[in-house]
């Protein structure tokens, strides 16, 4: 949990007497000074374990309400067929693509986190991973609804798989369609895990700390009989740093998988070697952006300043800039591999990006992702909270924009001009990605109410006070 | 009919320090002393105190490996199986056993074997879930998973000696000393 291998507690705590591990210009500490492992559980788990704020009430309900619009969006799906969205021919892939695209992209930064940088021993991630993983996992939830629902007759869904039925047909492995499944469904799978393993000890620590019979009993369950025994601590190190390993590799082939869908084929657009790290990129900073966009007001609402602190806030907004400026490179490079081609399809593509009937979504996309993410250069900028979430959101707005950009202008005009059209989603297209923003904000809500949105067992690890003595 | 039922013999004796470096001391020098069987528990991971233990290896790795081979090759044969030998489909005039189009997935199957064995070892390894354990009758025992750090002198040690084991923790800093009911 805390950077495996012989620092885990040796780690100089990011006090700012300590300059060596900080440089000085931030000294901004990952903890607010003056912590003990017996303040910090009870601050975290009190979140948990108090009575529900005020403001869960309204806030779940309002998510609720949303997920309840998903229901009869998909209810409506099931009876009428998918004939309600506005997909066509040409344009086959609309919304539903576009937002599972979008929802697995944000579910990366929480990977990322949790896995990468826990292998970059970065100390910061240490109190948003667990929250980030929440993230991810809903955001894989409702990603998988999308190509499920698009399926047509999504009750068959199962035919994806390959099991002996009794049609005796096989999927067909050569498609990146197939591929997509299995990556998603293990990253779906893993991630759940990590989540799970990281969740233990302190399900475990709830269950000691809760007073009422029924959180005693249910968070007892969970901890399955965790007690904190060196020899557990040993192999759970040691499995969750393993995990860790996985789970980087894992996130990256996922959204290259994710990216092959369209680079497989042979759409002017769609079929360029940039895709994968391009989308990978991309990936990160939104869902960065989304971590952001979700902190910021839970640091808030929690109180938990002293653990997500300005640090977390600055690392987050570099973080955007860089993967934001790889993003902005992957769109310099198709419009110059489009001219360097020669090809006269990619050459009329970028074209009509820039001057089609959706010039408009092009350039809000330039102006979201590009252009105003740069402000994050600024020290001023990065030390405003309130800017900081209104950038964070234009992100997540204008990587919406990139993936319909990506399918819709590629799709409504292809090779002949005969077969060109137009795509609009429509209402039941908006209701069901509303619908997916409820159900991921509901489960959300569920999560900081009912589990600690910060790692305390990881938590305890940077504190000074578990320090040993030099040997 | 008995008139007292004979007590039951103890899981062992359990000392409550306050610091991780007491901990950490402590179980040297019990060690030192020639007891065996011990276990401590912490509100975190600390390795100074399973390396005093003598825990060194975990066999956590070697069981990743193994579910991240085996679910590499039967993710590889799976799709071997069925697009050469159980449904051969002519794409593009492509050989049946096209390889490369089958490298996404045997990752994907690799990364899958390897955390479910990762997932399943850490259970299985720590003999979780486990619904009852005798260390959670000490009362202070919640504290385990809070602030503080216990040492438990457990009674299969040849070694153990109620009293003994209560006035060594207690030298070696514990704040509390207690017995641990079965």
């Amino acid at each position: 949990m805390n950077p495996p291998g012989p620092p885990s507690i040796n780690v100089p705590p990011s006090r700012p007497s300590n300059p060596r591990s900080i440089p000085a210009r931030i000294s901004i500490p990952v903890v607010a000074p003056g912590y003990t492992t017996a303040t910090l559980t009870d601050k975290i788990s009190s979140a948990v374990l108090q009575k529900t704020p005020r403001w869960w009430y309204p806030a779940f309900g309002v998510a609720f309400a949303f997920l309840n619009l998903f229901f009869i969006a998909v209810g409506w799906l099931f009876i009428k067929g998918i004939g309600i969205w506005g997909i066509n021919i040409p344009v086959a892939w609309g919304w539903d693509i576009v937002n599972f695209v979008w929802w697995v992209g944000i579910g990366h930064a929480g990977t990322l986190i949790s896995a990468i940088l826990l292998l970059f021993r970065q100390q910061w991630r240490t109190s948003i991973n667990r929250f980030a993983e929440a993230m991810t996992i809903f955001a894989v939830a409702c990603a998988a609804q999308y190509p499920i629902l698009h399926l047509g007759r999504p009750w068959l869904f199962f035919w994806l798989m390959p099991y002996p039925s009794s049609m005796g047909t096989w999927p067909q492995f050569r498609s990146p369609l197939i591929w997509d499944v299995f990556a998603v469904s293990t990253y779906a799978i893993t991630s759940l895990l990590f989540w799970y393993v990281g969740l233990l000890p302190d399900l475990a620590t709830l269950r000691d700390r809760s007073k009422s019979k029924v959180a005693k009993l249910v968070y007892g369950f969970g901890a399955m009989g965790w007690r904190g025994s060196a020899a557990h601590w040993h192999n759970y190190e040691t499995a969750y740093l393993l995990l860790a390993g996985l789970a980087t590799p894992l996130v990256l082939s996922v959204h290259t998988v994710v990216s092959f869908d369209f680079a497989v084929g042979v759409v002017p657009g769609w079929h360029t070697t940039i895709f994968p790290p391009y989308f990978v990129a991309g990936a990160v900073f939104s869902g960065f952006a989304m971590v952001m966009s979700l902190s910021i007001p839970l640091r808030k609402l929690f109180h938990l300043e002293d653990f997500i602190t300005m640090r977390h806030l600055h690392n987050m907004a570099k973080v955007m800039l860089v993967t934001g400026l790889i993003v902005a490179y992957g769109y310099f490079i198709e419009i110059f591999m489009a001219f360097y081609s020669g090809n006269e399809h990619d050459i009329a593509m970028i074209e009509n990006r820039f001057f089609g009937p959706y010039w408009f979504y092009y350039a809000m996309l330039w102006a979201c992702n590009i252009v105003i993410p740069q402000l994050l250069w600024f020290r001023k900028i990065r030390d405003n909270i309130a800017l900081l979430f209104v950038i964070s959101i234009i992100v997540n707005v204008g990587m919406w924009l990139e993936r319909f950009v990506i399918i819709v202008t590629s799709l409504h005009r292809d090779f002949l001009p005969s077969s060109w059209g137009m795509y609009h989603g429509t209402f039941w297209d908006i209701s069901t990605y509303l619908g997916t923003l409820g159900l991921f904000f509901s489960l959300l809500f569920l999560f900081i109410r009912f589990l600690p949105a910060i790692s305390i067992s990881e938590m305890r690890t940077i504190l000074p006070e578990a320090k040993l003595e030099d040997k | 009919m008995r008139s007292a039922p004979p007590r039951p013999p103890l899981y062992g004796v359990m000392g409550e320090f306050s610091t991780p470096q007491d901990l950490v001391t402590a179980i040297e020098n019990v060690r030192a002393e020639g007891y065996t069987r011990l276990d401590a528990y912490t509100p975190f991971p600390i390795e100074e105190a399973w390396e005093a233990l003598g825990h060194h290896k975990s066999p956590v790795p070697l069981i990743v490996l193994m579910g991240g081979i085996v679910g590499g090759l039967s993710g590889f044969f799976l799709q071997y199986w069925v697009s050469v030998i159980e449904y051969p489909l002519n794409v593009g005039g492509r050989p049946l056993n096209s390889w490369p189009s089958f490298i996404p997935v045997t990752f994907e199957c690799t990364i899958l074997g390897a955390v479910l064995a990762a997932v399943a070892g850490v259970f299985i390894l720590n003999g979780l879930p486990e619904p009852y354990h005798p260390v959670f009758n000490v009362e202070r025992f919640a504290f385990a998973s809070r602030n503080r750090y216990f040492l438990c002198i457990e009674a299969v040690d040849p070694k153990f000696d109620r009293d003994q084991a209560h006035q060594l923790l207690l030298d070696l800093n514990a704040v509390e000393a207690t017995d641990v009911d079965p």
